[in-house]
């Protein structure tokens, strides 16, 4: 027993008597000898035969100017790709490329077509590589790309106004009458929470999944969206762990959850404004203040959701106008992002730390619930409640037929 | 890309070396095509012409220097007649040893394209293949050794034994077959591989034109062979590039060379794949089209013929007016995609 114990304490020499930096450099060292002999020996070439090299190339942003169309293209795989010609809905067009040769791994270039496009319409571009591969880059919608200039930085600002801050800061005003309501009053409204940040996450989730299939394979959008959501609902849960258990149900410990909601959802937030910004960016503004309104009815709930918390207690003024803020400025950062610096891969992290954070404020509003009827010695799962959730669910349900399509 | 070109290199060379094919023909076919490694395509990396075709235009040149490179201005009148001598009976036999191979061709300014092509010594290799040219009447003989890695064959259109057209034997690599038989009629044909899957071994480039000249000749003309051909790069069933002679756009960036008042002559062959159809429209003059040209008094007059895969007609006009004559695809899409030329009329 003694000797297997001593085996496992730490020492400052291995077993072979090596210092450990050695025996910790070892396996780098031997490492490295591996991969010159594969290199220089090349094994694998029986299986090369004559095949073509692996070509992935993404057409990651086309902007439409006066005239022209402006494409980044970046190669994502693991060969240099030499774009060789490039067409505009089915005809080969002129154009330029910077840097000119072939790109090479994780290498970008700019092509700029000259192209009478047409406003409003569908235009599809292809690049044709010099192995005759063909990748393919669509425009939806054509309508000139945004430049950063006063005015469309105050359109987008607005954008995200209309998303985040306004329905936020009109569901608050419903804080004077949650807090008339008596207990059960009060539960059905957080479970009227939980319901609506229930909708929220799938809806997060299911946004960072579909935008990461658009981000360049080498980069993983899906594993990133994933990883995202989960070091952010960790790392929210490890900054609240830090608050006593006692001090959870005061009127500070309330607050805090409050905060969390208006945070997390501030993070959805920015996730709605991104993709609003990128999609009025894109040219499908056609879609209209139609799709802007409907997503100030449909984030109105949310409002209710960050009051929710704190009807027992009196919150200043000021901060209610911190929770508005926290929950709703983030939807004005995501439309100038979205409209100006539009990235599928920033896009899907946001959107995953955006589902994280929801999931983790869903287990805070969840463990108010449960507590209370802990604490009378009910289930949690009462009709009040679930009739709660599931209104929340149906509002949200309801109110989102106005943004989908 | 370079493993690929050297690879096949290599085995041209062994495959020359199993047979009796000429290696000067070899020769001709191990030339590698610049490739992305090698010399990068044209780092000048695009121009932009407003003048030519609206901006409806490839970027760049397609390699017409380097030994064995395919010049779509040569190939327009580069008849191969094969080895001519004398049967005992007094009939004239032509000759020709033909190969089939694997080689990879430019099929617009720096897209490549692995294709199956036939070739002679005399003409060398690409896609169309050589354009065999004869007389009704003469006796033709075809000495096929198939150098490629599929099976091939060669079946010819016109009048002959069906022991002969091309269906069996089907030539593995490095096996050979004569096709031998008289011409017949005079008319414009084609040959092509009829190996299944035909749409492949076709739309990889086993295809040529075959002349058979009435006896006596036609009348002295400015005469130029045109295959309407199409490549799908991207293996999906769809042409991305769409041509006459292979490269898009080639005889719109260099204009065939005519005279006012000369008789031109046209062989036009359509051997598109995948699509139904494909025309011939020629701007600002009108020709007189003979169909399948097997007939000498008979034609109709227009400036726009469509031919499903496999028609041909012979085309003759002559233009009254210096200048620029554009002929294309009259379906947008293929003349879009470099189904699209000109001719440049001059005094």
């Amino acid at each position: 027993m003694d000797t297997t114990r001593s085996n496992i304490s730490p020492s400052t020499e291995s077993r072979f008597g090596l210092p450990v930096w050695v025996s910790a450099l070892l396996p780098f060292v031997l490492l490295a000898a591996l991969i010159a002999v594969f290199f220089n020996t090349n094994p694998l070439a029986v299986f090369s035969g004559e095949l073509p090299p692996i070509e992935s190339l993404a057409l990651e942003r086309i902007e439409l100017r006066p005239g022209q169309f402006v494409v980044t293209v970046f190669n994502s795989g693991p060969e240099p790709v030499a774009v060789s010609q490039v067409m505009v809905d089915d005809a080969f067009w002129q154009h330029l490329i910077s840097p000119s040769g072939a790109l090479p791994r994780f290498g970008r270039a700019t092509i700029t077509i000259p192209y009478n496009w047409v406003e409003s319409e569908p235009h599809v571009i292809t690049v044709i590589t010099e192995t005759g591969a063909t990748f393919i880059g669509e425009v939806a919608v054509a309508a000139e790309t945004p430049r950063p200039d006063a005015t469309q930085f105050l359109a987008y600002g607005l954008l995200g106004i209309y998303i985040g801050i306004i329905p936020v800061g009109l569901g608050l005003l419903w804080f004077p009458a949650m807090r008339r309501m008596g207990r059960k009053g009060l539960n059905f409204v957080l479970a009227l929470t939980v319901g609506l940040l229930i909708f929220l996450l799938i809806d997060t989730a299911l946004e960072a999944v579909e935008v990461a299939g658009d981000v360049a394979g080498v980069f993983q959008g899906l594993p990133v969206a994933v990883f995202a959501a989960l070091i952010a609902w960790l790392g929210i849960t490890a900054v609240s762990g830090k608050q006593p258990e006692a001090e959870r149900d005061s009127s500070g410990g309330r607050m805090r959850i409050a905060a969390l909601i208006a945070l997390s959802i501030g993070l959805h937030n920015f996730g709605e404004g991104l993709v609003v910004g990128a999609a009025f960016a894109l040219g499908e503004a056609a879609l209209g203040s139609f799709l802007v309104i409907g997503f100030t009815l449909h984030n109105v709930t949310e409002g209710i959701g960050i009051a929710a918390p704190v009807t027992k207690d009196r919150p200043s003024i000021k901060s209610f106008i911190a929770l508005a803020a926290l929950a709703g400025l983030p939807a004005v950062v995501g439309a100038w992002v979205g409209g100006f610096a539009y990235s599928p891969l920033l896009a899907t992290i946001f959107l995953g730390v955006g589902a994280g954070a929801i999931w983790q404020v869903i287990v805070e509003v969840g463990r108010l619930l449960l507590r209370d009827a802990e604490r009378r010695g009910e289930s949690a799962a009462n009709w009040l409640n679930v009739a709660g959730l599931a209104l929340g669910l149906a509002v949200m349900y309801f109110t989102a037929y106005f943004v989908k399509f | 890309m370079t493993e690929l070109t050297s690879l096949s290199r290599r085995k041209f060379l062994k495959l020359g070396a199993l047979g009796t094919l000429g290696a000067a023909g070899v020769a001709a076919l191990a030339q590698p095509h610049a490739s992305a490694t090698e010399s990068p395509p044209p780092p000048d990396a695009g121009v932009i012409d407003h003048e030519a075709h609206g901006g409806n235009l490839t970027v760049g040149d397609v390699d017409l220097t380097s030994p064995g490179a395919f010049d779509p201005l040569k190939y327009l009148a580069a008849f191969d007649y094969g080895r001519v001598s004398t049967l005992p009976g007094g009939q004239t036999l032509r000759e020709w040893d033909i190969f089939a191979a694997d080689k990879e061709i430019e099929v617009a300014p720096g897209v490549y394209f692995p294709a199956w092509v036939y070739g002679t010594e005399q003409s060398g290799a690409h896609v169309p293949g050589p354009t065999f040219r004869c007389a009704e009447g003469d006796r033709l003989r075809f000495n096929f050794l198939n150098a490629g890695a599929h099976p091939h064959t060669i079946h010819f259109h016109g009048i002959h034994p069906p022991s002969m057209d091309g269906l069996t034997p089907v030539l593995n690599r490095g096996e050979r077959f004569t096709y031998e038989f008289e011409a017949k009629p005079f008319g414009l044909h084609l040959y092509h591989c009829h190996v299944p899957p035909l749409k492949r071994h076709i739309h990889k480039g086993l295809y040529g034109t075959f002349i058979i000249d009435p006896p006596g000749g036609r009348a002295p003309a400015r005469e130029m062979v045109m295959m309407m051909n199409a490549f799908d790069t991207n293996f999906d069933g769809e042409n991305e590039i769409y041509a006459v002679n292979t490269v898009a756009f080639h005889y719109a960036k260099h204009p065939i060379p005519i005279k006012v008042g000369e008789l031109i002559r046209i062989y036009l062959v359509n051997i598109t794949e995948f699509d139904p159809v494909n025309s011939f429209h020629l701007h600002s003059a009108m020709y007189r089209l003979y169909r399948t040209g097997t007939r000498l008094d008979h034609y109709e007059h227009t400036d726009m013929v469509t031919m499903g895969q496999g028609e041909r007609h012979i085309l003759e006009f002559t233009v009254e007016y210096p200048g620029r004559y554009m002929f294309h695809a009259h379906q947008s899409e293929l003349a879009e995609l470099g189904w699209l030329g000109m001719f440049h009329a001059t005094e």
